[in-house]
Parts: C-alpha cells; sequence; structure tokens
C-alpha cells in the first residue's frame, strides 16, 4: 500500500512539474513582463535595468527554478491589470469557488446516485424512460443556458432567488463564507444548481449503466438463487459493485466542476477564482492565468490521487494477496 | 515451374503486382463493405427510427439555413451599415414604435433582427464547429496513426499526453489556447483572426478521442498478416497505414465527430457567451445570449430566449443522430 | 411409490422474438426422485440450461413459460409470484451455477455471503449462523475454515471456489439442487475431486440434483438415471448403465457411437452427420429426422412422445409398439 502511494506521488509531483513549465513558458515568453507592468514614459534604460533587477536575462533553468520555488511559496507575482500580488487575489476569491463547488458536487451526487439506481432498478418503467429522455436533453443544454433559464424562471418571473452575487457573507478566520447567513444560502442555491446539473446528468447516466451492467451477472443470478430478497441483492450487492467505477469517475469529475465554475461564475457574477480567470484571458493578465494554470492542475492532480487511493481501499481484488491462495 | 523458384523476390516488379492485386482486392472489398453497411443495415435502421430521421431533418435545415443565410435573411446583422439603432428592442411581431418595422423575433439592442442573427451566428456557429472538428479529426488521425505504428516511446508520449489532456475538460484547454493566442497576437489583428484561434482551440482540445481510436484500430491492424507480408515486400509503411487501417476506423470516427460536432458547437457557444470568442462584430448564438441576459430583468424577453431556443435544437439534434449512429454502427448491437 | 420429489410436464418455453415466437423447449417431461442424480445431457443450444432455469424460477424475460407444469412436492411452483419463488429459491430449490469466479461476489467476504444466505432462510442469531458457515466450508473440505471465512473470493483457486459456491448451495439445505455445468471450467483433475464431494454431501443430506452438462464422462460417474435432450425435447431417458450401454434412439445410439473406447484403436471418429438445427429452423415431426438412419413416413409427420423401450424410454416411433406388431405381425 505505502509503496502504491509513493509510486502515485512520483508520478504526480512529474505532472506538477511540467504543468509549471507550461506556465512559465507562459509566464515569461508570451507578450513581455516588462512592458506590461510599466507605464509608457519608463525610458529603454531604466526597462533594461528593471529587466536585469527581476532577473529577467537569467538563463532559463534559473528562471524555471525561480518559478517554481516561488509557486511553492505560493508566490505568483504582481497581477498585471489589477497592480496586487495574485495570491491575494486568489486568497479572496478562492473560499467563494469552493464552496460553490462542494455544495453543486453534493447536490449531483446524491441526486444522481439516487436517480441512476431508480432508473436502473425500474428500467423500462414510464418515469424512468421520461428521465432518461430528460438526461440526454440535458446533455445538449450547455451550462451557461441552464443558468440561465434558472435565473429567468426563479428570478425574473417567479422573484424567488437572487440573480447574481454571493449574498452577506460571514468571515469565519480568513474564510468567507456565504453559508451562515439566508441571503448567502439563497444565493447559492441557482449557481449550484447550474452547475451540478451537467454533473448530476453525468453521475446518473453512469450509475444506471453500471448498475444495469451489475444486476446482469452470475453472481447477482447466483444471489437470487439462493432466494436473497430484492432488498439485499440490489441495495446489498448490486449497489456496492455499482459504486466501485463511480466513485473513480466521479471523483475526477470533481476537477471538472472546479474549471466549470468560471461558466457558472460568468452567469450569476460569482465572485470566485472563474470570474477572475475569465477577465485575465480578456485583459491579457498573464500571471492570473499562468498561476490559475498552476492551481487547477494542482486541484486535479490531488483528486485523481485521493481517487486512486480510493478505489485502493474499496475494491479488495486490487490490494496484495495474501500469500499462498488453498489448493 | 518448382516451388523454389516461385519465392518471393524483392523486386519491383513483383512489388508492383502484389500491390496491384492488394488495391483490386482492396476495392472489391470496399465496394462490398460500402454496399453491406450502407444497404442493409446502417440505413435500414435509419428508416426505422424516428429519432433519427426528425434530428438529421433538423440538422440539415440548421445547416442549410445557415449556408444560405445571405438569401434568407431579411437583414445582415454583421454589417453595422445596415442596422438602425431606431429599431432596437422591438418585441417579436410587433411593429417599431418608431420606425414602424416588424421582425419576426424582435431586435436586440442594436437593432440587429434577432432571426438574421441567429441565421448568420449558426453560420459562424457551424463554421467553426466543423472547422475544428475536421481539424481535430485530422491531428487525431495522424497522431494515432503514429502512435499505433511506431509504438515504443512515440506511442507512450503521445498517449500519456493524449491521457493528461483528457483530464481536464476541453472547456478549459480552448480557454487556455485563446488566451495564449490572444496574448501572442498584437491587438488589432485580433478581431480578424478570433475566428482561427477558435478553430485552433476547439481542434486541440478535441484530438484525443480521434487518435485513441484511430490507435486502437491500427494496433489491430498492424498485427495483420497481409500487412507484415505488405511490409516484407517493401511497401511504405504510411501507404499500408492509410489503405488498411483507415477504412476501418470509419465508423467510430463518423460517431466521435458527430459527437465531437455538437460538443463544438457548445464550446464555441460558450467561449462567446464568457466573451472570449468571437468578435462582438460577428455575433454567434452564443454573444447573442450574452447580450440578451442584461435584458431579461427588463422584459426584452426574446433576446435570449430565441438564441437559446436555437442553440439547443442544433445541439440536440447533432447529440441524437450521434447517438442513433453510435448504436447503427456497433457491431455487438447488429 | 412414493411421490417424486419434482414433476415436470408437458414443459414449454417459448422466446418471442421480433419475427415470430420460438419454442424453446417443447414437451419435456421427467420426474426427480428423492435423493437421486438425474443427469441433463446434451449439446449447447438443446435446452438443458432452460429447464433449469425454469424449474427455479429464473428465466429472464422474453423467455417465458408457456405451458405445461413444474411441481415440487406436491404443490405447483411454476405459477407463483416472484415473492413466493424467492422463499423457495435457495429454501428448498438451491442451485449451483458454472463458472466460480462470476459466481460469487468479489466485493464480499465468503463469511459474508454465506451468512447472509443463511439468515435469510434460517431464523437464528448472526453468531450461530456464522458458526454454521464454517461448519460448511468445513464440510465441502475448506482447509483451516475458521480463518478462510474471512477471505475473499479472489483468495481461493477454482476448485476451492467451487466448493464455496456448493457450500452457498447447501446452506438452508434443500431438496433439489440444479447444477449447471458444475465442473466445466474447473480442471480435470478438480473435476472428479468436486464430483466426489457432490456424490457424498448428496448422499448425506439425501439432496436430488439436477445435474446438466454436455458431458457424458461427468453423467456416466456421478448420476443415476440420465436424460439426453435433443432441439428441446427429450430424446431419451432412463438409467445411466442402461443409456449408455444400451441406447434405444437414434440420437443417444449416435452420441454413444462418437465416444471413443478405451483400447481399441480408431481409424476416424464416428460422427453423426448434420447438425442440431436452430430455434427457427426444427422441422416438423421428429426433430432429429434429417439426421435419423432410420427416419420414415411418420417421422416428418407427427413429433414423437416418450415410448416404453425396455428399460429406457425414448421419443422415437421405432418405439411404438401397435407400429412394431403391425409390421412384424
Amino acid at each position: 500500500m505505502a509503496a502504491f502511494i509513493i509510486r502515485r506521488l512520483l508520478q504526480s509531483i512529474i505532472v506538477m512539474l511540467v504543468v509549471a513549465f507550461v506556465a512559465f513558458s507562459l509566464f515569461r515568453y508570451v507578450g513581455d513582463p516588462i512592458n506590461n507592468m510599466v507605464g509608457q514614459e519608463t525610458t529603454l534604460e531604466q526597462r533594461e535595468e528593471l529587466r536585469e533587477r527581476l532577473g529577467l536575462n537569467d538563463s532559463f533553468p534559473v528562471q524555471f527554478a525561480r518559478f517554481v520555488g516561488n509557486a511553492v511559496q505560493l508566490e505568483f507575482g504582481i497581477s498585471y491589470r489589477q497592480a496586487r500580488p495574485v495570491e491575494d487575489l486568489f486568497a479572496e476569491r478562492l473560499p467563494a469557488t469552493l464552496e460553490l463547488a462542494f455544495v453543486s458536487a453534493i447536490f449531483a451526487l446524491i441526486f444522481g446516485l439516487g436517480l441512476g439506481v431508480y432508473t436502473a432498478l425500474r428500467n423500462k418503467s414510464w418515469s424512468a424512460q421520461t428521465i432518461m429522455g430528460l438526461s440526454l436533453v440535458g446533455v445538449s443544454l450547455p451550462t451557461f443556458l441552464i443558468g440561465i433559464l434558472l435565473i429567468w424562471v426563479f428570478a425574473v418571473e417567479l422573484g424567488w432567488l437572487p440573480s447574481f452575487g454571493r449574498g452577506a457573507t460571514v468571515d469565519v478566520g480568513g474564510w468567507t463564507t456565504g453559508l451562515l447567513t439566508l441571503s448567502g444560502l439563497q444565493s447559492l442555491i441557482l449557481p449550484a444548481v447550474t452547475l451540478g446539473l451537467f454533473q448530476l446528468t453525468l453521475i446518473m447516466r453512469l450509475v444506471r449503466a453500471e448498475m444495469l451492467e451489475v444486476l446482469r451477472t452470475d453472481y447477482i443470478k447466483f444471489a437470487r438463487a439462493r432466494g436473497l430478497t430484492n432488498r439485499a441483492i440490489h441495495f446489498g450487492h448490486a449497489l456496492k459493485n455499482t459504486l466501485v467505477p463511480v466513485i473513480t469517475i466521479t471523483g475526477l469529475q470533481l476537477g471538472a466542476i472546479i474549471a466549470f465554475a468560471i461558466i457558472t461564475e460568468t452567469v450569476f457574477s460569482w465572485p470566485g477564482v472563474g470570474q477572475l480567470f475569465i477577465q485575465a484571458i480578456q485583459f491579457v493578465d498573464i500571471p492570473v492565468m499562468a498561476a490559475y494554470l498552476v492551481m487547477i492542475s494542482l486541484f486535479f492532480v490531488v483528486i485523481n490521487l485521493i481517487v486512486d487511493v480510493l478505489y485502493y481501499v474499496v475494491d479488495p481484488r486490487l490490494r496484495a494477496e495474501r500469500p499462498g491462495a488453498v489448493r | 515451374m518448382s516451388s523454389e523458384q516461385q519465392h518471393y523476390e524483392p523486386e519491383r516488379a513483383n512489388a508492383a503486382m502484389i500491390e496491384a492485386d492488394l488495391a483490386t482486392a482492396d476495392e472489391v472489398r470496399a465496394l462490398s463493405r460500402w454496399r453491406r453497411a450502407w444497404d442493409s443495415d446502417v440505413a435500414y435502421s435509419f428508416r426505422r427510427s424516428p429519432i433519427a430521421m426528425i434530428s438529421s431533418a433538423v440538422a440539415l435545415i440548421f445547416i442549410l439555413g445557415a449556408v444560405f443565410a445571405p438569401l434568407i435573411a431579411p437583414q445582415n446583422p454583421f454589417d453595422p451599415g445596415s442596422l438602425n439603432l431606431m429599431d432596437g428592442f422591438t418585441a417579436p411581431l410587433e411593429p417599431n414604435a418608431f420606425t414602424g418595422n416588424t421582425f419576426i423575433m424582435g431586435t436586440d439592442d442594436q437593432g440587429r433582427d434577432i432571426f438574421s442573427t441567429i441565421l448568420y451566428g449558426s453560420r459562424v456557429s457551424l463554421m467553426v464547429g466543423f472547422a475544428g472538428v475536421v481539424f481535430a479529426m485530422v491531428l487525431g488521425t495522424i497522431l494515432g496513426l503514429t502512435a499505433g505504428y511506431l509504438g515504443g516511446w512515440v506511442d507512450a508520449v503521445i498517449m500519456r499526453i493524449a491521457d493528461i489532456q483528457l483530464s481536464f475538460p476541453s472547456i478549459l484547454i480552448a480557454l487556455l489556447i485563446f488566451g495564449v493566442g490572444k496574448a501572442l497576437l498584437p491587438r488589432e489583428m485580433q478581431d480578424e483572426l478570433a475566428i482561427y484561434v477558435l478553430v485552433l482551440a476547439i481542434g486541440l482540445s478535441g484530438w484525443v478521442q480521434f487518435a485513441r481510436t484511430v490507435r486502437g484500430t491500427t494496433l489491430v491492424e498492424k498485427s495483420k498478416e497481409y500487412v507484415q507480408a505488405a511490409r516484407l515486400i517493401g511497401l511504405h509503411p504510411m501507404l499500408i497505414m492509410l489503405r488498411h487501417v483507415l477504412p476501418n476506423t470509419l465508423g467510430p470516427v463518423l460517431v466521435i465527430a458527430t459527437i465531437s460536432l455538437a460538443l463544438a458547437v457548445i464550446t464555441e457557444a460558450t467561449l462567446s457567451f464568457l466573451g472570449v470568442g468571437v468578435p462582438p462584430t460577428q455575433p454567434s448564438l452564443g454573444t447573442l445570449i450574452r447580450i440578451g441576459q442584461d435584458f431579461l430583468f427588463s422584459g426584452e424577453w426574446w433576446i435570449t430566449l430565441f438564441p437559446s431556443l436555437a442553440l439547443v435544437t442544433l445541439a440536440l439534434s447533432v447529440n441524437l443522430l450521434g447517438d442513433w449512429l453510435r448504436d447503427a454502427l456497433n457491431p455487438k448491437l447488429r | 411409490m412414493a411421490q417424486p420429489l419434482l414433476q415436470v410436464r408437458d414443459l414449454r418455453i417459448e422466446i418471442p422474438t421480433r419475427k415470430k415466437v420460438l419454442t424453446a423447449i417443447d414437451g419435456v417431461s421427467f420426474d426427480v426422485a428423492d435423493g437421486e442424480i438425474l443427469g441433463v445431457v446434451g449439446e449447447s443450444g438443446a435446452g438443458k440450461s432452460l429447464t433449469g432455469a425454469a424449474i427455479i424460477g429464473l428465466l429472464d424475460p422474453p423467455l417465458r413459460i408457456a405451458g405445461g407444469e413444474i411441481i415440487l412436492e406436491g404443490q405447483r411452483i411454476d405459477n407463483l409470484s416472484y415473492a413466493r419463488m424467492r422463499r423457495i429459491r435457495g429454501k428448498k430449490i438451491g442451485a449451483i451455477f458454472q463458472d466460480p469466479l462470476t459466481s460469487l461476489n468479489p466485493l464480499f467476504t465468503v463469511g459474508r455471503q454465506l451468512v447472509e444466505t443463511i439468515l435469510t432462510h434460517v431464523d437464528i442469531t448472526p453468531t450461530k449462523a456464522r458458526e454454521r458457515a464454517i461448519e460448511l466450508l468445513r464440510e465441502v473440505g475448506i482447509p483451516a475454515a475458521e480463518r478462510r471465512v474471512d477471505s475473499y473470493p479472489h483468495q481461493f483457486s477454482g476448485g476451492m471456489r467451487q466448493r464455496v459456491v456448493i457450500a452457498l448451495a447447501l446452506c438452508a439445505n434443500p431438496r433439489l439442487i440444479i447444477a449447471d455445468e458444475p465442473t466445466t471450467a474447473l480442471d480435470v483433475s478438480i473435476q472428479a475431486q468436486i464430483l466426489a464431494l457432490l456424490k457424498r454431501l448428496t448422499r448425506e443430506h439425501g439432496t436430488a440434483v439436477m445435474l446438466v452438462t454436455h458431458d457424458m464422462g461427468v453423467i456416466a460417474e456421478t448420476a443415476n438415471r440420465v436424460a439426453v435432450m435433443y432441439a428441446g425435447r427429450i430424446a431419451e431417458i432412463g438409467p445411466v448403465r442402461e443409456v449408455v450401454k444400451h441406447p434405444r434412439h437414434p440420437y443417444t445410439r449416435g452420441l454413444m457411437g462418437a465416444i471413443p473406447a478405451m483400447g481399441h484403436d480408431v481409424e476416424q471418429l464416428n460422427q453423426i452427420d448434420g447438425s442440431m438445427p436452430r430455434l427457427d429452423s426444427i422441422p416438423p415431426g421428429c426433430a432429429f429426422n434429417p439426421r435419423c438412419p432410420h427416419a420414415f413416413e411418420r417421422c416428418y409427420r407427427d413429433q414423437p412422445v416418450l415410448l416404453d423401450a425396455g428399460p429406457t424410454r425414448a421419443a422415437c416411433w421405432l418405439y411404438d409398439k401397435e407400429m412394431v406388431e403391425a409390421v412384424n405381425g
């Protein structure tokens, strides 16, 4: 088990280094950092001096090492657009994105799992077919459209829920949360549903397909032949076997949620890192872009690692065999 | 003639003859393959599936509408000169208070006829979508063929990159490429080149699926005897790959291409919605929806609704078509 | 004579397909007595597994029972609801399938699967159930049962796994076990062990077995009586020794003739010309008539029923007494 974790850790570090390489190349070589930082009046000599001082004339490996060193300490330079350290901008906005992602993931998981099991067990029924049909539409609906639709129905027409912003937030030891206020919670609903709907569709179809597959296996047939109750078969056996591949894919999707948050945050003017990223692209704010790239990659890599470990824990076949199978 | 003399001589003459043989055999096989595929299973399945027929009809309407947009649309919304600001905010089917003009689907804030903009916008979306998918298909096929045929570290590297890229959502990759493109290009050229960068972004974010499938087929074909025989004779490996592998991948590649098209259209719409897609002078469906969002509260619902419906219909019909195609071409279900 | 444990009367199983309705099992009748081992032998597709599945009530739709009766201990069971049939499964009728690897849920320990089955049918405490599980494992010959009860299926070898499967089938002491190709997936040496185990256990518990297989050797080794199936019908049924040594039905004769005897050299293996018809192309009359060297006019017209042919019964018009008398007399 330990060897497995160490190996995966090493792989993760390699991936992160590659990402850092790409981010660094972006950072350093796309556009001229100096020209983006100083005003028009700065003379050429002053620019040269600045260049020298910031170490921009050093060799590539040296600069790269410096970049990595800074990155590890969470320093990513100064935003071109806002003239503030990038890490500060991120720190301010990360709680918003993380809360949104977390709540929508839970929403997608609970309903996705529930609907998936339901449509698998009641496979030929009317309701199951309808749900499956709707899910196909769901896959064709881009996230931003779902958001707009929800805004129109719930904010414009019915006026029940707010259509932008986070509502009132509470500062809890450096982390601003919207979960503790009524307006915060209300503001969270529409964005979370929007962000989670795509995931929900995915999870639902996956759970359904897996469960149908599992219900066709020999061990389920044998369980029936032994006279086990439907409850024991469906929720004892079939469900556990279904969950194993579902866990992997869901975990990987978690990373996608953080990325799709970009869209949701734009639709709802949600002050998170996704919105920051879009603004960075529009204004060609390279340091923010590079930092976002590194951060997202870190999330993906960590999530992949956790999922791999989880898979290992849940499926006994992957663990080391006890010595000497009985003949 | 003794059997020893019949042994292969690696001379051009014989290679040419065998090459010719392979070609004819291939043609015969291809002919019957086409005929088999189209006359019986796929076409039959098509005729029997109302979903397939409806969705391809809808998709076709869109494509035709987009292609013939200049002829059908009452207005050219991309030409700022033809717009009249006073026409702005007209509700559908109601005459404008100032100019008296009527528009089927109303106008947006700039006086653009929504119906025309949907037609022209679909044109942009479909063009970008098709181009992006073709780009992804070509790139993916080349990489897949190379990886499959050469194997070894080339294969390992390409597949590793593919795996890593696959774990990132394509939106993110498209965004990144677009961002880099924007950063690299001088400001004046950005509007003109935006479309090309968009195509590049969509293409680069979508090659992986193609590469994987093609690589799979390459690996299967590579080990077959006739490939080894052809190699012995000295036929160029690329020739072998093109002639034998490609036809076998046609089915799955077509399925992937169709589904990728739906994804490409959605990606383009999303990027345009986010403001990092097509330039504002050439609005696509995504741009319209973004403009419309600001006016939802003030009651001009049509600016968002009609483009949204158009987008969903287009994406849905292409998706359904792709789904049906996948089931129709699936040998296990036949 | 005591009532047979299981009676199957005129069983018909149909598959509705898009084009038409096919008959997979056509008028199959047989009995299984208490404690006897009935072999059901035939080629792939002859319908042996389907018969077993129908008896235990696990026919997958669109397959359905279209006629006939299945009677267990004097009660009809073919028309019971799913819920009532479930109570019979495991408790009165058990089943063993071919592949022990896929028959066991890989994510649960062997002990958990045993205990669960025991608790479903027997009203005892979980602790007692676990004791019983260990006992069962010992009975089927798993060494160090107290430790192995917490092992996962993949930690057992093929033969041991099948023993676990047998233990699971015996959990609630069923009167009848349907064994569908129980040794086909195992090594030949292990096959013998498992068959011996099966014979011993069924003798000790008085359990009857319906042993379905395509392997005549297994039948000859294990069964008391044997039913030979062909194209969804029974061709011949009788005591094993009789059917093997003196087969009456032309198909059975062909089968037995095809088996090379030890100690004799043969130039070529005998085989029956042609092959078993597919479900959608079964000829009228006797299904074997295209390949039968003795077929005559009636064989093409009327589907034969099981007729007395001495110690066995064969579904062949050659044994129609009236006709035989008419020809000879």
